[in-house]
């Protein structure tokens, strides 16, 4: 039709309204109201199109048979037949009624039965009684809290440290204080079970790299550069986090941080550091691994230890920066919505960190009596010793397994057994091992990847060891496994005393 | 303002503040509770008398002032930041290091436009430090700011004998030494202060051994275990006790750690209207009927999830209702009495003995020992069964370390105090002045014309401010009153 010329004008349109035959006006009328009720009328959900009648559901809801709450467990179970610790979980330990060589608390420093440490604790009772009845917004704050946070935050050297009353809550309330959904979480497959249930919380994207692998983790960063490259928005404000531990508690490895800070600088990404078993350990001073390899700690974002094991009391803290610590006083689960360490506790704690202060020269003490025990445990048929020569806690594990887990972890409980009988407190953590499993947090169809090896037996070292450890040991019955077991105690014997 | 003790009358209408429920008007009211111990000597239940919740709706033009003061809050927000952005005005904050200016930002700008503006006007009145024990009266440490809260100083003076209306010491046995706690100061010495080893290895003292005992006793239960910390009992035992497949049926305001441990769980979670038990049949219905979403597989098992009293209302769960609906629906209750073990109920037994039920009802009973035990720590308690699949099964059992000794013994002493095992009725007396004077705080109160909600026997009062700059003055005003101090949230 010719363009230019025809033009619908206004008052031609109502001239051909006029001049139509009356049905068409009649039928195009109906459509027009028929479209209008479909746009307003109500989606139906399907829920609501069901036909069960109420007779139906009554029935339905009768013959619903739930599983039981909790499934049956074996009444042998080794969990529930606990050894019972009576007295403190010193170097010497009573379980069971017998005395043992305690090879299996993380007391590392010999703290917890330190006469001035009870002091300050029994001090800090007297004037403040046990529990603080608040959390650290509604006057659960008391001045210890903030003594203990100014002396740990000046012991590592950082701006700023914050407590947790509970050792495992505190990485896992620290990950997703700041890491959220979308963001991208790098982490070590070997990494601990807390560290796992803060990934899990944050909802954002795992991606694990083999254990102390930096090619491999270079790889994946390189991966998410490119990623990036196609969606530079989103990568504007997509947060990167490297989360690694000090010292790792499945392997007994420390890790290689300077390569770890390299990295950092090259692909942006923060360092969140755990330094449970790393904190009053390594280093000249025992200010942990940054201390063991000579770096600043202003290039960590964050460090998050836990109380429980070199300084002999209970909970855990955080120390870095205040532009990033300061954050989890408003958004860290376990500090806002739980009630504050008790003050005897972070009096304990107080006392320990003088101790520490004091004499630096426990940390050689006890690098020295972990290289001792190490090498005295090389060279055993049948086991291999997996850990770093100075980490106090280390593994022994079986060379070859036997093809089937169970089978492992009841060769490994024999051997804690038999070593108990004769006056060696030691774990099996094969039941341990079993939980041990990565998950990735957020969306389904991410398979569960990596399973933390084992079992093993941990072995844990303490500074306090004396010269009068002996290894006292009965009569054994002839069997293969006690053929290994002969040659740890002739290995030890031979050894002789650690001083 | 509204009216005392009674019908409130706003604008005109009526509002319906005052929640009245008959607890007997029910359906389950045919299955009584059964007599417990505490009730022997022939005290009523609880349970026939009447439910009195109130909720009322704040006078409008509190509505009107509150919006307007945010708003007003929020605009000069915006106005300061600008001003910072173009270095106009001095950014008190601490900020990202040089060297790392081209990272990601940590914080989303947004994110902290809360933090920054509103909460950074009136935060001092959180996070006071005190320095001695939280009793009823306590020492309070005088902190200043000479930049408007962005940082604090400490003059060295403490404002002594304060009253203290904000600790959660519910029957005062968190308070100074004295030669009753005699025994933990011997298991101090003896034990030392920390554990250094989780449950399943070297951390089950023989002090965890009669803990236990005793709260299972205490609760009327077969059995119950202890954990380190009252968050994280349950952020690590719900996962272990429903997993996918299953589902969670929450109230709308459980606690954080209620949340997080729903979360981490991998179940499916609906929620329900606070202390609504319509809306909770509902969901049980459909539930039960039509299964999981699309699949239209049957639910492994469906848990409920309540708290005994919660914290920010005041109120207290409706439990005979809820307990019928687990029945009928074949449903697992699990009740959270962190604020209500010790605090309600006439011996102090916690919710359930408050209605008169029997704790054997309750699938899983958990509860902390901060609040009215003075320690810290958490507990959950059930049958037998239950209770050793959580010993090998529970995440906190296996990775994170137990209870520290004094804490434990602490706890000990509490319960034998509550239960009258240490020869006195002290424990008893305690418990019933707490509800006396629950109650008449909770009246007075609203004679004197303050909005409150919640239960008239619930011992957390939640006072209704409103308006944001009222904090800031109310805290200025309580504290002047007549020479003695106060000290309040």
């Amino acid at each position: 039709m010719a363009t230019a010329t025809e033009q619908w004008v206004l008052v031609e349109m109502v001239q051909a309204l006029y001049e139509a035959p009356t049905y068409h006006l009649i039928l195009e009328g109906i459509l027009i109201l028929w479209i209008i009720r479909l746009l307003f009328s109500k989606t139906y959900k399907l829920q609501e199109r069901s036909d069960l009648t109420v007779k139906e559901k009554e029935e339905l809801i009768e013959e619903w048979q739930p599983e039981p709450l909790v499934p049956p467990v074996p009444k042998d179970h080794p969990a529930l037949n606990y050894n019972i610790v009576s007295g403190p979980p010193s170097h010497k330990i009573v379980v069971n009624g017998k005395e043992c060589i305690n090879f299996a608390s993380f007391n590392f420093l010999g703290l917890l039965d330190n006469p001035r440490v009870k002091a300050a604790a029994l001090a800090s009772l007297k004037k403040y009684g046990v529990g603080t009845c608040g959390p650290r917004g509604f006057y659960g704050t008391f001045d210890v809290h903030l003594d203990l946070e100014d002396r740990l935050a000046k012991f590592m050297k950082t701006e700023e440290a914050i407590i947790y009353s509970y050792g495992f809550a505190t990485i896992a309330s620290a990950i997703p204080a700041y890491s959220k959904r979308g963001d991208i979480v790098f982490v070590d497959r070997a990494a601990c079970f807390a560290i796992q249930k803060g990934l899990q919380a944050s909802r954002s994207d795992i991606k694990l790299f083999k254990h102390n692998d930096m090619a491999d983790l270079e790889r994946l960063l390189k991966e998410q550069e490119i990623e990036d490259q196609k969606n530079p928005r989103k990568a504007r404000v997509t947060r990167r986090f490297i989360v690694v531990e000090g010292l790792y508690m499945n392997t007994g490895t420390i890790c290689p941080l300077p390569e770890l800070v390299k990295l950092k600088y090259k692909y942006k990404a923060r360092i969140f550091l755990e330094e449970s078993l790393s904190f009053g350990v390594l280093g000249e001073h025992g200010r942990g691994v940054t201390e063991h390899y000579g770096i600043k700690i202003d290039d960590i974002d964050l460090i998050s230890a836990n109380m429980e094991n070199a300084l002999a009391s209970i909970g855990g803290f955080c120390c870095g920066r205040s532009f990033v610590i300061d954050h989890q006083r408003l958004s860290g689960q376990g500090y806002c919505f739980s009630a504050s360490l008790p003050p005897l506790l972070a009096a304990a704690a107080i006392e320990a960190l003088n101790i520490m202060e004091e004499n630096p020269g426990i940390f050689a003490v006890l690098k020295e009596k972990c290289r001792q025990i190490h090498k005295a445990l090389q060279g055993i048929s049948g086991l291999k010793v997996v850990g770093e020569s100075l980490s106090p806690a280390f593994h022994l594990q079986l060379e070859e397994s036997t093809g089937s887990r169970e089978q492992d972890v009841r060769l490994l409980q024999e051997i804690v057994d038999q070593h108990s009988g004769c006056g060696h407190g030691g774990t099996n953590r094969g039941r341990t091992g079993e939980s041990c499993v990565h998950h990735q947090g957020g969306s389904p169809g991410r398979p569960a990847l990596g399973r933390v090896p084992g079992p093993w037996l941990p072995a844990t070292q303490h500074a306090e060891r004396t010269q009068d450890s002996r290894w006292p040991w009965r009569g054994l019955k002839e069997s293969k496994n006690m053929c290994i077991f002969d040659r740890i105690v002739t290995k030890w014997c031979q050894y002789g005393p650690i001083v | 303002m509204a009216n005392p003790g009674g019908g409130a009358v706003c604008n005109g209408k009526l509002h319906n503040h005052k929640k009245q429920s008959n607890g007997s008007q029910s359906r389950n009211c045919t299955k009584n509770g059964i007599v417990k111990e505490g009730q022997q000597n022939g005290k009523p239940h609880f349970y026939d008398k009447l439910i009195v919740e109130s909720f009322e709706e704040a006078p409008l033009h509190v509505m009107v002032f509150t919006y307007m003061g945010y708003g007003i809050g929020t605009l000069f927000g915006y106005l300061r930041d600008f001003l910072r952005n173009w270095g106009i005005e001095k950014c008190n904050a601490a900020v990202e290091r040089k060297e790392q200016k081209d990272f990601v930002p940590l914080y989303q700008d947004f994110e902290n436009f809360y933090t920054r503006n509103l909460y950074m006007r009136i935060r001092d009145n959180w996070n006071r430090p005190i320095c001695s024990a939280p009793g009823p009266l306590f020492d309070v440490m005088e902190r200043v700011s000479d930049d408007y809260n962005w940082t604090f100083r400490f003059t060295g003076r403490v404002i002594k004998d304060v009253i203290n209306m904000g600790s959660y010491n519910f029957l005062g046995l968190a308070a100074k030494y004295d030669e009753s706690m005699r025994t933990i100061k011997d298991v101090l010495e003896a034990y030392g202060t920390g554990v250094a080893s989780t449950r399943h290895e070297m951390g089950t003292l023989d002090k965890h051994k009669e803990l236990e005992d005793l709260v299972a006793k205490f609760l009327n239960v077969e059995a119950a275990m202890v954990f380190g910390m009252g968050f994280a009992t349950n952020s690590m035992n719900i996962p272990a006790l429903v997993g996918k497949g299953c589902l969670i049926l929450s109230d709308e305001l459980n606690h954080a750690s209620l949340v997080l441990g729903a979360r981490l769980s991998g179940a499916t979670i609906r929620i329900f209207k606070h202390n609504n038990t319509q809306s909770l049949e509902k969901l049980l219905r459909d539930a039960v009927i039509y299964g999981q979403p699309r699949t239209r597989r049957a639910w492994k098992k469906i848990l409920i999830l309540v708290e005994g009293v919660y914290s920010m209302e005041g109120s207290i769960v409706h439990l005979p209702q809820i307990i019928a609906l687990k029945k009928k629906y074949k449903a697992y209750l699990y009740v959270d009495e962190a604020h209500s073990i010790g605090a309600v109920g006439p011996t102090g037994r916690g919710v359930t003995e408050f209605f008169g039920l029997d704790p054997h009802e309750v699938d899983v009973l958990m509860g902390t020992f901060t609040k009215s035990f003075g320690a810290s720590g958490g507990y959950i308690a059930g049958r037998k069964d239950l209770v050793d699949y959580l010993r090998v099964h529970s995440h906190s059992a296996v990775y994170a370390s137990s209870m520290s000794p004094p804490i434990a013994e602490q706890i000990i002493r509490s319960l034998k105090l509550i239960m009258g095992l240490d020869g006195t009725t002290q424990g008893l007396q305690r418990v019933q002045r707490l509800a006396k004077n629950t109650r008449y705080f909770r009246q007075r109160l609203q004679e004197m014309g303050f909005i409150i909600y919640g239960n008239e026997n619930a011992s957390v009062v939640p006072l209704l401010l409103y308006m944001p700059d009222l904090k800031h003055a109310w805290t200025k005003g309580i504290r002047k009153t007549k020479g003695r101090v106060m000290a309040s949230l």
